[in-house]
């Protein structure tokens, strides 16, 4: 499903480079899971593949499906079949919520050649996904974000992952800023979407959101590049004893 | 939000978020009015001077005492100047090298009924979506549950080419025409309030308009009733050279209420045209009056070539005790926009707001903003502008809060946020406040923001194309004034907002 291979990225700003050759293979219906210390490039490499601006892509490929997604503006990488999860949601003030799922779902369809969805089936659609994540009628009207505490809009997220039914679906530290009961409401909205056609990868600090979403595969990352990959124990490790024996050894 | 007082929040409506962008997506092309009706006209000779004028009163059949009000004006208007203190820049106009009065030759006959009209014009308006004919509603209404009907009178250059459901409004007392048919037939109401609100003395413009007004509209809604219908009027720009000059006087007897709604658009061109209105309302003791404007005259192209000069003068004078005003503009045409619709709170514990969404794109400029007088005790006024600046524009807020010594515990609330896409525009905002009591209380919230490469990323991230993205986040910046508008032209403003802002980003 995704491959990506020998991924170098630089920070166009400061022209500092972040990714240093990652590789990195994700097959359809598995779990991934990235680990690593701050500033290891994480979600730098959520974002490259997501299609934000500010990165330059110095060598390497990333492909989804064969398709070249480091070519595709962001737009076409969601029609795709892609999709983020942010760490930090972004706010739209006077833009209900249910109007940005609408037009979202409707603008990848399009994109796609199928029919956009009518209003009815819209709404349909969005209620009966709204109540498996605990998202009342009133989050929907909100505006985006908007005074959501930090459990609503991570849940806000996976609403909309599981209204744009992804191929693959990145997770940037979904888990970062929730408590034990949204982490388990937000796992449990994962794990329902988990099926034989669609990859997961799961980028977090800490191994309690793998108790919940269990990773077919553990990749440390540090410096950029991946520097290890191994089962879920490979996760139980690095909390018992840390990343520092793991970085030693990569040496 | 601070919100000021409970009373003056605007209605909300579930409903107007069922919008879309798809709307916005199937209103292709940049501006969709900018054809041409190719029909024979009769124009005045070009230029102006007091014979002009009293061509104008001749072809409106009009009374002697209307001439000589029309002549004053004139006389006072060749020792005026024309006013420089906005924030626009524009060439010097050449007064005398524009026609004052075109009118299509068909119309000479004074059609009784809307069936003896040119189906040219009848034409005209059916492509520009507004019914005509009595059974049909506004566009973009169709297929909602309630259908709601609305009176239309349309202008066309200088004259009304009909007005609807006349009979049906005279029955419950309200007359509904057009301008230069009431001071024929309804002299007495005309005299009496003409220029009370605003005088020929007033400004340049409104000078010039006291001079040489064509059509416009005029309301009046006698002691009691409630509008049956919403009321609208439709002007369109078509002739070369000529300026459109439309007078509106709305009149609202104690106790009533109507909603008026006007429309503007006109052909693309490469010169510029003038345009200077005068509308004036009185409202009486618990009186209201809500008037809602969609501004989209052709705003010049991306080189500012073009486009309309749009120089209005828009008052309304809360006379009586308990009166209601509230304005409501969605300014996204013109090549220049000087227009500051204003209340006088005149009686006691009357209100005023001013709701406004001004878009300057490309080389367009708005000077825009609102006056709130207030003259009366326990008189309230809010004002919530929003001005979005693209491409090359300048965009201003020019608003005055007076409270005046005898107006002891009134309130103002003002909120002025102002977006800019891109570098190369300005927004500006001039509040002026005077306050002359020690019990009145005004709050003034300012703020300028750009449309954020995060919530930009956001929405791409999500399957939005990039002009989709900055429609739904000018749509959610611009929304609380949307609210304020009848549904018909909430829809057709949020289209608006994405058409007016095409090609800003990228």
């Amino acid at each position: 499903m995704l491959e990506i291979k020998n991924l170098h990225v630089r920070l166009e700003a400061e022209d500092k480079p972040i990714l240093r050759g990652v590789d990195l293979r994700v097959a359809a219906g598995t779990v991934h899971a990235i680990m690593g210390p701050n500033g290891s490039g994480k979600s730098t490499l959520s974002y490259v593949l997501a299609g934000r601006d500010g990165y330059a892509v110095t060598e390497g490929t990333a492909m989804l499906d064969g398709a070249d997604l480091l070519a595709m503006e962001p737009e076409e990488r969601a029609a795709a079949g892609l999709f983020l999860a942010f760490q930090y949601p972004v706010e739209i003030p006077g833009v209900g919520n249910m109007t940005f799922l609408r037009t979202a779902v409707n603008a990848q369809r399009k994109a796609r050649g199928e029919a956009e969805l009518s209003a009815g089936d819209f709404l349909k659609l969005v209620r009966e996904k709204a109540r498996t994540l605990k998202i009342d009628a009133d989050m929907l009207k909100r505006p985006v974000n908007v005074g959501f505490s930090g459990g609503e809009k991570k849940r806000n997220e996976i609403l909309q992952m599981a209204m744009l039914e992804p191929k693959m679906c990145i997770l940037d530290e979904t888990d970062s800023g929730l408590d034990v009961d949204a982490m388990k409401l937000v796992s449990e909205g994962v794990n329902a979407l988990r099926d034989a056609g669609r990859a997961f990868l799961v980028i977090t600090h800490y191994q309690r959101l793998l108790d919940h979403i269990r990773p077919d595969v553990v990749h440390i990352m540090a410096d950029g590049r991946i520097v290890k990959t191994g089962g879920p124990d490979l996760a139980l490790q690095v909390e018992k004893n840390g990343y520092a024996d793991i970085l030693a050894e990569a040496v | 939000m601070t919100v000021l007082d409970g009373g003056l929040q605007p209605e909300m409506r579930v409903g107007v978020d069922r919008e879309t962008i798809e709307t916005v997506q199937a209103m292709a092309g940049k501006y969709k009015y900018g054809w041409e009706t190719d029909i024979e006209m009769d124009f005045a000779p070009k230029g102006l001077n007091e014979d002009i004028v009293r061509l104008i009163s001749d072809k409106n059949g009009e009374p002697a005492w209307m001439l000589e009000w029309r002549l004053a004006a004139y006389r006072r208007w060749v020792k005026m100047e024309e006013p420089r203190w906005a924030m626009l820049k524009y060439p010097e106009i050449d007064y005398q090298d524009q026609f004052y009065h075109a009118k299509p030759k068909s119309m000479a006959g004074k059609p009784k009924s809307l069936d003896e009209v040119d189906p040219k014009l009848l034409a005209t308006y059916a492509k520009l979506g507004i019914p005509l004919k009595e059974q049909m509603v506004l566009a973009g209404v169709e297929g909602s549950d309630e259908p709601r009907r609305v009176a239309v009178d349309a202008v066309f250059d200088s004259v009304s080419v009909g007005t609807t459901f006349k009979a049906e409004l005279a029955k419950a007392g309200v007359i509904f025409c057009a301008i230069s048919e009431a001071v024929r037939e309804h002299p007495e109401l005309v005299r009496k309030y003409l220029g009370s609100v605003v005088p020929q003395s007033d400004n340049f413009f409104a000078t010039l308009n006291s001079a040489v007004f064509t059509d416009g509209s005029f309301v009046f809604i006698p002691a009691g009733v409630r509008c049956p219908m919403e009321l609208s009027t439709y002007f369109r720009i078509n002739a070369e050279n000529t300026g459109q000059f439309e007078r509106t006087l709305i009149i609202a007897e104690q106790g009533s209420y109507v909603s008026y709604l006007e429309g503007c658009t006109a052909p693309k061109r490469d010169t510029h045209q003038l345009h200077a209105a005068v509308v004036e309302i009185v409202i009486l003791d618990d009186a209201e009056v809500k008037y809602s404007t969609v501004q989209n005259w052709y705003p010049g192209d991306e080189m500012g070539r073009g486009g309309i000069y749009n120089f209005v003068t828009k008052r309304a004078d809360c006379r009586g005790a308990r009166s209601k005003v509230m304005w409501t503009q969605v300014e996204t045409g013109s090549a220049i926009t000087w227009k500051y619709p204003s209340c006088i709170l005149r009686g006691d514990d009357s209100q005023g707001e001013f709701y406004s969404i001004a878009i300057a794109n490309n080389a367009q400029q708005a000077d825009t903003g609102t006056k709130m007088v207030h003259l009366g005790k326990n008189t309230k006024s809010r004002i919530v502008s929003k001005g979005i600046s693209a491409g090359r524009a300048q965009n201003t807020y020019r608003g005055l809060v007076s409270m005046h010594p005898k107006a002891t515990n009134s309130r103002n609330y003002t909120q002025c946020d102002s977006l800019l896409i891109g570098q190369g525009c300005g927004a500006h905002t001039v509040p002026y406040i005077e306050v002359k009591n020690n019990s009145s209380r005004v709050e003034h919230e300012a703020t300028t923001s750009k449309v954020d490469d995060d919530q930009l990323f956001y929405c791409r991230s999500r399957g939005m194309d990039e002009e989709q993205a900055v429609a739904l986040v000018v749509n959610g910046f611009v929304k609380d004034v949307l609210q304020t508008l009848p549904m018909e032209f909430a829809m057709e403003a949020q289209a608006l907002v994405a058409i007016s802002l095409e090609g800003s980003v990228g």
